[in-house]
């Protein structure tokens, strides 16, 4: 077993330092190291989405990057996603349009979609629904969480 | 007459935040996996790379001596089990515990690939995982049969050597189980039909794709107390199970349910529970978390639901009346017995009123992993054969396929496939809104250079009741609280807070639900068959109504009059003597100290009256002539849903399984090599539906009151997965003029029928 690495990083816009594994995913970091468990494990492949963070603002897989690389980087995860105890509107919409039923996808849809309305305030569906195709969700058939996210468009569009 | 349908409910019916939502968006609400303790170990299951083998030795030497490895267990370290059935589901469903055991570590002999063989605990996941790569397993390979219909010819490789057909009692045989339904003459049935139209239809095991894997994290006590923490459906389910496997008495364990992230029916049985458990106990009673990897869950038994072969025979008359059927079922069991096909048997002709019918089905086994519930079990299966030939015969009657359907639909008072005649069913309702829609009113455009084709079809889920039990206890602010046992997979703490707030005159919000973990309420079974929003939503409403009684006391205690006389109306005390203003909950809550102290509510249900579901499906959709593939274009489905408590939820349930639907219809297959290995054990190859390959699902809600509800309420989990993939056949055999068969019609599946016919 490789010795333990330590890893200087920003985390949801604090200062944080943790000791890993070479081998230890960002996700596991998070997760078993951190005890940030907002983010989900669903595959460990890229495939789910589950484990979605923002790194430096662009969403990434947290399953496929290792803790080491967090090194100097700037880290989101769904725990940093409101303000204090004020919600994010994707969190306010995702709410009260029923856009999760178990939720363990939610936190992937989140991270996901607040890259996308980062970007493009203004999405057509079709632009949401290409930019959450990298996450997968068994209970809803979409059809709400992308109504979510439309609705969230336009709250942040009204500021 | 006040009924559910005319009453002016106050809560039922609107569409509040769930009370479970913020944790969810926050990232604060605790699934299985997200539970730890200190000084906890990992756990990781080795799992067999044959399909088919004779286990000669296990050597776990090499794996006890890494550093960091705790415990190292294999079946024999379960408690001795027999074939003695254990009762769970309230009894009524008969587990095989040497079955159960035998699935989840192997005994003797493995019989799929994936199958557990032997099972570490060590102080990090990596070390676990390098652990078993150092267990040294002597496997003698045996013949395998994958394909069900090969299994059922004589002199096929036997899988399981004890097992006989009745009839042939000196034969062994991979077929476990048969099941036959019959009424009427069917071969007069037949002799009366104009038209008749007999077809041989398939399709692959599927897994349920749940986004959360299995997990479980186990503590065994030296007191001879055991504690499970697990994301499962059935915390009662899992706690028979594993005290069986461990040789515990059931009250021993505590199961404390985890938030779950999907299960479909899936997680109703115990994965890696007991072998948490195991090696907690093998480790000196440090707990022990495992979670399974989408490989390990995929290859191993955590779904999937069988893959089948389906012949159907069906005569009507000129004018379109259905008068005969004949359908013959083979559902792969997997390696162990108990696939649904009987619960196909019995709904897949259901919708439809039949003077003469024979169905038979099998339970056979094939060396593929043993299979689980998947929503409506069986039903799927069974629905896509009938509805594809029903629209045949529809078409060859020239009738349109919903009024062919409402001509031959069950009603109330139809005897249904197994004798019992029919309440107040909403089969009609369904066809006559999906006909109404505005989606059947329009059209369908043909575009040049393309195929495209609308498909209809209809199903029918039979639903769940049996036992759940509620707690409501009165705060004195003048909110409460609802403690049930029941794991809220999708909405249901909702839905049940709200029938309490609709009883007690109060808001949703000011009703705070939990789910309890096995010591702390009563005796209620899984989150299953449609049962939680109607059984568990009864105890609550009764437990309500409890309160309710306690509170009318405690009025006529400050009112010094008589209990009789006092009413409980809209949410109040009110007395039958005039002059007094009456007494909400609100106004009595903080005088209960004073009227004789706390008020608690309580209930306990074993729930018959259940409503059956119906549920029928319509999608348009392209095919791309050059790829094959299909694109879903508009798609609706409309349910009879009884009574919707919270809309929003119920649309969830009925878009969510239509699109599991859609999946099983034009992708979802196990694909397996001619040696039994998996071969797209991931999501990347099992390509499940993603909203880049879906539009909006339209929900269209029908609401025929369940008479055997006090809020007519039906189970809506279910059966909006039933029709999808024969209406999905249905529109695409319309598109390329040929009929589909075949499960999942996949781009390579529709290419070659494509090139065959269009060469
Ligand atoms: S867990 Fe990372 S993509 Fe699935
Ligand atoms: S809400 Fe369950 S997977 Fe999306």
């Amino acid at each position: 077993m490789a010795k333990k690495q330590l890893v200087e990083t920003t985390i949801n816009g604090e200062p944080v330092e943790f000791l890993c594994e070479p081998r230890q995913s960002l996700l596991e970091s998070l997760r078993d190291i951190l005890g940030l468990t907002g983010s989900k494990e669903g595959c460990l492949t890229g495939d789910c989405g589950a484990c979605t963070v923002l790194v430096d603002d662009r969403p990434v897989c947290s399953c496929l990057m290792l803790g080491v690389e967090a090194r100097g980087k700037k880290i989101t995860t769904v725990e940093g996603l409101a303000e204090g105890t004020k919600l994010h509107p994707l969190q306010q919409k995702f709410l009260e349009d029923a856009s999760l039923q178990c939720g363990i996808c939610t936190p992937g849809f989140l991270m996901s979609a607040k890259s996308l309305l980062d970007r493009n305030p203004n999405p057509t569906e079709a632009e949401i629904r290409y930019a959450l195709a990298g996450n997968l969700c068994r209970c809803t058939g979409y059809d709400k969480i992308v109504r979510a996210v439309m609705d969230a468009a336009k709250v942040i569009q009204a500021r | 007459m006040d009924t559910p349908q005319t009453h002016q409910f106050k809560v039922i019916g609107t569409r509040p935040v769930r009370h479970d939502g913020l944790d969810k968006v926050i990232g604060r609400a605790k699934y299985g996996a997200d539970y730890s303790f200190p000084g906890m170990l990992y756990g990781k299951v080795l799992r067999s790379p044959y399909a088919h083998a004779r286990i000669k030795s296990i050597n776990a030497e090499k794996a006890l001596r890494l550093p960091g490895v705790k415990a190292v267990v294999t079946h024999d370290d379960f408690a001795p089990q027999t074939t003695a059935p254990v009762y769970r589901m309230g009894g009524e469903a008969a587990v095989n515990p040497l079955y159960l055991a035998s699935n989840i570590l192997a005994k003797d002999k493995v019989l799929y690939a994936g199958q557990g063989v032997a099972a570490v605990a060590a102080t990090s996941p990596h070390i676990a995982e390098e652990a078993l790569g150092l267990i040294e397993v002597e496997y003698e390979p045996l013949p395998i049969v994958l394909d069900v219909l090969d299994a059922m010819k004589p002199g096929a490789p036997i899988i399981n050597t004890t097992i006989r057909r009745k009839e042939r009692p000196d034969e062994e045989t991979n077929i476990a189980g048969e099941f036959q339904f019959k009424r009427g003459d069917i071969e007069a049935g037949f002799k009366s039909a104009d038209i008749i139209v007999e077809r041989e239809f398939r399709t692959e095991m599927v897994h349920q794709g749940y986004i959360e894997p299995p997990n479980a994290l186990g503590i065994f006590s030296g007191d001879g107390h055991a504690t499970v923490y697990t994301s499962t459906q059935g915390p009662f389910d899992v706690r028979i199970m594993s005290a069986t496997l461990l040789g515990l008495p059931e009250g021993s364990v505590k199961v404390v349910p985890a938030e779950i992230g999907g299960g479909f029916g899936a997680k109703l049985t115990v994965h890696i529970e007991p072998v948490a458990l195991l090696l907690s106990k093998h480790a000196g009673g440090r707990p022990v978390k495992m979670v399974m990897t989408r490989t390990e869950m995929m290859r191993g038994a955590t779904g999937p639901t069988s893959g089948s072969v389906l012949r159907v025979r069906m005569g009507a008359t000129r004018d379109g009346k259905i008068v005969a059927a004949k359908c013959w079922f083979a559902y792969e069991a997997g390696a162990f017995p108990g696939s649904p096909v009987w619960l196909g048997c019995f709904t897949g002709l259901s919708p439809y009123n039949i003077d003469n019918f024979l169905v038979d089905g099998y339970d056979v086994l094939v060396n593929k992993p043993k299979t689980s519930s998947y929503r409506a079990p069986g039903a799927t299966n069974a629905a896509f054969a009938v509805e594809c030939v029903v629209d045949e015969l529809a078409q060859r009657c020239g009738m349109d396929p919903l009024d062919f359907r409402i001509k031959n639909a069950s009603r109330e008072g139809t005897p249904s496939v197994m004798g019992p005649k029919f309440p107040r069913i909403g089969c009609v309702e369904v066809c006559e809104a999906l006909k109404r829609s505005a989606h059947y009113q329009t059209p369908l455009a043909q575009v040049p250079g393309k195929y495209r084709g609308r498909g209809v079809a209809i199903g029918f889920w039979i639903n769940g009741g049996m036992q759940s039990s509620a707690i409501v206890n009165v705060h004195a602010d003048g909110t409460a609280s609802l403690v049930t046992g029941s794991v809220d997979i999708g909405g249901s703490r909702a839905s049940t807070a709200m029938v309490v707030a609709e009883v007690l005159g109060l808001r949703a919000e000011d009703v705070r639900p939990a789910v309890a973990d096995t010591d702390s309420i009563g005796y209620t079974d899984g989150t299953g068959g449609s049962r939680v929003a109607f059984a568990t939503g009864l105890a609550a409403y009764q437990a309500a109504n409890d309160v309710v009684r306690q509170l009318k006391e405690r009025a006529a205690k400050i009112w010094e009059i008589s209990p009789e006389d006092v009413d409980w109306i809209d949410g109040k005390a009110v007395s039958k003597r005039n002059g007094v203003a009456p007494l909400t909950l609100k106004d009595l809550a903080p005088r209960l100290t004073r009227t004789g102290g706390p008020v608690t509510g309580r209930a306990n249900v074993y729930a018959t009256g259940v409503g059956p579901s119906f549920a029928g499906c319509l999608v348009d959709l392209e095919i791309d002539p050059d790829t094959a593939k299909v694109q879903v274009l508009r798609c609706t489905v409309v349910q009879d849903v009884g009574k919707a408590i919270h809309p929003s939820y119920v649309e969830g349930q009925m878009q969510g399984g239509t699109v599991q639907g859609l999946g099983w219809a034009l992708n979802e297959e196990y694909v397996y090599d001619e040696k039994g290995n998996l071969r797209n054990a991931s999501f990347l190859d099992y390509r499940m539906p993603t909203c880049l390959d879906l539009p909006m699902i339209d929900p269209v809600m029908v609401e025929v009151a369940n008479p055997g509800h006090p809020l007519g309420v039906r189970g809506v989990g279910e059966v909006s997965i039933v029709p999808p993939p024969a209406a999905v056949a249905n529109a695409v055999s319309a598109a390329v003029g040929t009929r589909i068969t075949d499960l999942p019609i996949s781009p390579p599946r529709l290419y070659r029928i494509l090139a065959a016919r269009h060469g």
